[in-house]
């Protein structure tokens, strides 16, 4: 299977400059560099490489937007990975920071940004200091400060530490953060690519994607849009966690089928149980029953399939459990995580968490699926954020694929 | 109430800070870290000291320092126990090895043992769900939890 971000990543001392370089580190500079800032955004529009934080958004396009002859710009990497299931940004940072260098003084270079900055969640305190070390390296080196490798392009890198929240992965809460404040989503439009950090124009990317950004300046775009499906170009990282055998972080191709992931890479379900639903993309996206396991891992068969791809965290579910329960647990996460701010999240959550729990707790009413249901159609798509889609993902693909779940708990109303 | 003096290494650390914000405010996460690595909380002194620091109100510092979980107000244990209970960790058996901790320190969930050693939370995910079920013991990350290695590791801390 191609390697593009995981080629090497089991290498011992790979997240020193020295291994990094024996294996062809930083060669991208001076083939960016021999090129025009434009040519490199148009390569990576090309590459048809997408965000790989959850949103899929093209990222050529998204470098595209930023406002013309504004300056300073900034460069946000988003590294506060905390959608629950995923854990691949953790692994790129903690054994390949400087590939995440590489790929944002390539980003910086294309968008003539001179500032960037690396949110990490907070308790990510140890590999900031991974990362501090290898941004001295680079900078010992000339990758960055001033005038990089004689081109008079400036660049300085910082890492940015959260302190637990959530929300801060969402990129306008993120900027809030960033800038000293309460987490909290800002209202869309402006995008941050015309009032961001600062109210500048800023790029906000994900670890990974802006970790793929050195091999489509080597490789070039042809190169890496050969690999994936027609529109879904490239490999992607994916967590498999769960009820699997051999839980890790594998780089696939896209198009995959989701079984290959199950059965093969994670080595199937333990004790050898059989599986009973599973979701594709981080517990923000909808959940799907097993029938559905060998849908292709890909933006656009995951979405035919009423689901999304997500940040790529396959978690995945034995028929051991009780749907309702995992469900459960999830509308508590979104409710400990909603900043607050707007009504519909703030109060749904809590009500989904209410209602739920008394369903658990053999007290509810076959009614209370149909109100769950209303709250969910109260809450979609009527907030700053989509965070309180995210809370919905869960309740309403539960309800749909495994209603025979919440139904038995029906059966007992009434025993305690 | 006394003024919160920083130490000589701080101030050297507080300038490294602001030097790499083009704006004081940004400073103020790293700065509430700063002073929570040293004291382990944040005190109504110190979040006076940080408003002077970054020009704003200490009231604006408390109110940014209460969005984040990770900022403590009040006193706890000299290791701080996360204990993972999202999806994957809770997939995994979570539940019950949350509750063997709490029982193995005899203090609920949420609680600090009486010898101020422990404090253990309820955390949600910590991303390292493939390792899961998994707890964070101050800055360090333990995956694969089993009782007996719970038990472990709670005995090597001192």
């Amino acid at each position: 299977m191609t390697q593009i971000l995981f080629k090497d990543i089991n290498k011992e001392g790979l997240h020193t400059m020295k291994v990094y370089e024996e294996l062809g580190g930083y060669q991208s500079l001076k083939k960016a560099f021999a090129q025009k800032p434009d040519e490199i955004v148009e390569a990576v529009k090309a590459s048809g490489l997408r965000g790989r934080g959850g949103a899929g958004f093209p990222t050529g396009l998204k470098w595209s937007f930023l406002a013309k002859d504004v300056f300073p710009r900034y460069l946000c990497c988003n590294a506060d990975e905390s959608e629950p299931g995923t854990c691949k940004d953790r692994e790129l940072l903690l054994k390949n920071p400087h590939l995440l260098i590489e790929g944002m003084i390539l980003c910086s270079y294309a968008c003539r940004i001179e500032t960037g900055y690396i949110y990490m969640r907070g308790e990510f305190q140890d590999l900031s200091f991974i990362m501090d070390k290898a941004l001295e390296e680079a900078r010992a080196k000339g990758y960055l400060g001033k005038n990089i490798l004689g081109t008079g392009f400036n660049l300085d890198i910082h890492t940015h530490l959260g302190a637990g929240a959530y929300i801060c992965g969402e990129e306008s809460a993120l900027l809030n953060s960033l800038e000293g404040g309460r987490g909290e989503p800002r209202m869309k439009p402006p995008f941050p690519a015309v009032e961001g950090l600062y109210s500048k124009p800023t790029v906000i990317n994900n670890v990974e994607t802006l970790c793929v950004v050195p091999y489509i300046v080597n490789e070039g775009a042809e190169k890496y849009a050969s690999f994936g499906t027609e529109k879904s170009k490239g490999t992607k990282l994916v967590s498999v966690s769960g009820h699997v055998k051999k839980p890790g972080n594998y780089e696939i191709e896209m198009g995959t089928p989701t079984s290959e992931l199950i059965y093969n890479l994670a080595g199937g379900i333990r004790n050898d149980n059989k599986l009973k639903a599973f979701i594709p993309g981080g517990s923000s996206v909808p959940m799907l029953p097993a029938d559905k396991v060998d849908t292709p891992y890909d933006y656009e068969s995951l979405a035919a399939a009423g689901t999304m791809l997500g940040s790529g965290a396959l978690i995945v579910i034995d028929d051991s459990v009780n749907i309702v329960e995992t469900t459960l647990r999830l509308i508590s996460f979104y409710m400990h995580e909603s900043c607050g701010k707007c009504t519909p999240c703030r109060e749904g959550t809590r009500w989904l968490y209410q209602i739920v729990e008394r369903i658990m707790q053999n007290n509810g009413q076959l009614e209370y699926i149909e109100k769950l249901e209303d709250i969910c159609g109260n809450m979609s798509f009527k907030t700053f954020c989509p965070l309180a889609d995210a809370c919905v993902a869960p309740v309403v693909s539960s309800i749909q694929h495994f209603r025979s779940d919440y139904e038995e708990y029906f059966k007992n109303v009434g025993v305690s | 109430m006394s003024e919160y003096k920083f130490s000589e290494d701080q101030e050297k650390e507080i300038a490294a800070i602001f030097a790499k914000y083009p704006v004081k405010a940004s400073a103020m996460l790293p700065l509430l870290t700063l002073v929570q690595r040293a004291d382990q909380v944040v005190s109504p002194e110190a979040m006076v000291a940080i408003g002077k620091k970054l020009d704003v109100s200490p009231a604006y510092v408390q109110s940014v320092l209460s969005f984040y979980t990770m900022y403590h107000t009040e006193k706890v244990g000299k290791y701080m126990i996360l204990f993972c209970i999202n999806i994957s960790c809770q997939l995994n058996g979570s539940d019950k090895l949350l509750e063997h901790t709490a029982k193995k320190l005899n203090i609920k969930v949420g609680e600090t043992t009486f010898d101020e050693k422990f404090t253990l939370h309820r955390e949600e995910c910590l991303a390292a769900c493939t390792e899961a079920p998994m707890m964070r013991v101050n800055d360090t990350y333990y995956g694969n939890l089993t009782e007996q290695r719970i038990d472990q590791i709670i005995d090597s801390l001192d």
